[in-house]
């Protein structure tokens, strides 16, 4: 009986119209695109993205070249070299993240003890170059001098989980 | 200034007239055909994208409607490759040997009580004839390509070809012996009645034989084997680029429009209304022209084409082989043993 019964159903296209029926009901359903430059998915406060250094509200640059950062990198993309400067307090000299490198993962920020570097949330930007995909000292600076508001934001709201 | 037009047109000889006349009918015929060949693809896009869950392209003029003009002038600019081992000639003379006919079976379809452009009494057996010679650009364009790929795809296409040729042709006949003539537009007036005396009601099998055929043999999925993208990269036109590949393209989608207008004609009453011997309904819409209708008819089947192609995964190749031999052409000899006994014994509506 489930031969005949299989044979029929094959015959007669009854799954291929149950598929038709399933795509057909699709057809009229609410469309999910998301029209990328007008509208966009909302962002968490945590997003990481372009990197930036951040400085104290009296302008001194949080950074004190403890080189965890460096140290905790999984793609070794930070460089950093220190020595001291004029007033005695140890500086970066060189801070470079080569964003070909970077897998964005977070640690540095994790590792950071002074909230110096951290990972802004913007994601969009492109090079023309090679050279422009080091982000040099002077340029996490001045993308942390831009975002500051919104970066110390979004450390207000995450504080109490961290 | 008419009336030196017509003093003109007068002055020119009557076989130069005649020849005139003709080409601008064809102009009429072909116009229309190609710009809705662009915008079934835009179509097919968009289908797609809805059943997807998508929006389809929306980005090149309002809602994406001006999308394929897009398209068709980056293939224009784009350069036109020859591979350094092809044959040249075939190369480059595939893409229309592939395109032609499909454009030429158009002479014999009627749009509307008379409007045909070459009105045959052997219609259907140019159709039939015209049909099966597009498989000869898909075999020289893998042949003269020089590419195992492409060789293969026309391999595959001239298979099945051949196979659904058959049933198709089976289909025809069916027709022809319900309709009693092989002429397009008596085919069409002898369905009229109403909507239960078209053709597809007493040769349901063979309507919808010939619409799966229709659909393995302008090689749209499911039936899509001679492009398998996952199998063999695009088939046979792997090597082309630019103008030529979208001549391929021209004719597959032309392709699509003739055999759903083939299938309206034959099988859904061509340019009869469907409100045809319903009382009330039919004085209502007796404002419609003929060829709203088959317009509609097409669009509706052109409809089902992109529909298939959104929900029916690649045949694998045997099975289509299987399909084709061992399924589609003993149902339709059966069916036309019924036929002939519906014929001998006058069944109505349809027979007598």
């Amino acid at each position: 009986m489930s031969k005949v019964q299989h044979y029929l159903k094959s015959f007669l296209l009854w799954e291929l119209l149950l598929g038709l029926k399933l795509t057909g009901r699709y057809f009229f359903k609410t469309k999910i695109t998301v029209q990328y430059p007008e509208e966009k998915t909302p962002q968490s406060n945590r997003f990481r993205g372009l990197h930036a250094l951040r400085r104290y509200p009296n302008g001194e640059e949080r950074c004190i070249a403890c080189k965890l950062c460096e140290a905790v990198c999984p793609a070794l993309a930070i460089t950093i070299e220190a020595e001291p400067r004029d007033d005695g307090s140890r500086r970066t000299t060189l801070y470079d993240i080569d964003l070909f490198k970077c897998v964005y993962c977070g640690f540095c920020e994790e590792a950071c003890p002074v909230d110096a570097i951290v990972e802004t949330r913007v994601f969009e930007y492109a090079f023309e170059t090679r050279d422009e995909s080091i982000m040099t000292k002077e340029k996490l600076l001045a993308h942390g001098d831009l975002h500051e508001k919104q970066i110390a934001a979004d450390r207000a709201q995450d504080a109490k989980f961290r | 200034m008419i009336e030196l037009l017509l003093s003109f047109w007068d002055m020119v000889p009557a076989g130069l007239q005649t020849l005139l006349i003709i080409i601008l009918k064809i102009v009429v015929i072909v116009v229309p055909i190609m710009l809705s060949v662009a915008y079934i693809t835009l179509a097919e896009r968009k289908v797609i994208g809805y059943i997807q869950v998508r929006i389809g392209p929306n980005r090149v003029g309002p809602r994406g409607i001006l999308q394929p003009i897009a398209d068709g002038l980056k293939l224009i600019l784009k350069e036109v490759i020859i591979p350094t081992n092809a044959n040249r000639f075939l190369f480059v003379i595939a893409p229309l040997l592939a395109l032609a006919p499909a454009l030429a079976c158009w002479a014999v379809i009627p749009f509307n009580d008379g409007w045909v452009l070459a009105d045959i009494d052997a219609g259907l057996l140019y159709v039939l004839a015209l049909s099966s010679m597009g498989v000869y650009g898909l075999i020289i364009a893998g042949w003269a390509s020089n590419s195992k790929y492409a060789f293969l795809g026309s391999i595959r296409s001239a298979a099945q070809m051949v196979s659904y040729e058959i049933a198709m042709g089976f289909a025809l006949v069916g027709v022809l012996m319900a309709a009693g003539s092989m002429n397009l537009s008596a085919i069409v007036e002898s369905q009229a009645g109403s909507f239960l005396h078209w053709f597809w009601l007493p040769l349901l099998p063979l309507f919808l034989i010939y619409f799966i055929a229709g659909l393995a043999e302008t090689n749209r999925a499911p039936f899509d084997v001679a492009e398998g993208e996952s199998e063999i990269v695009a088939g046979f036109h792997v090597e082309y680029s630019g103008m030529a590949f979208a001549l391929f393209f021209l004719a597959e989608y032309a392709n699509m429009i003739l055999i759903s207008a083939l299938t309206a004609l034959m099988f859904l009453g061509g340019w009869l209304s469907p409100f045809q011997g319903i009382p009330g309904l039919e004085a209502l819409f007796s404002f419609v022209p003929g060829i709203v209708w088959l317009l509609a008819k097409i669009s509706f089947l052109l409809f089902l084409f992109l529909w298939f192609r959104a929900t029916f995964p690649r045949y694998r190749y045997d099975q289509v082989m299987r399909l084709g031999w061992k399924v589609f052409i003993p149902i339709t000899i059966f069916w036309l043993l019924v036929i002939g006994v519906g014929v001998m014994a006058k069944i109505g509506p349809w027979f007598d």
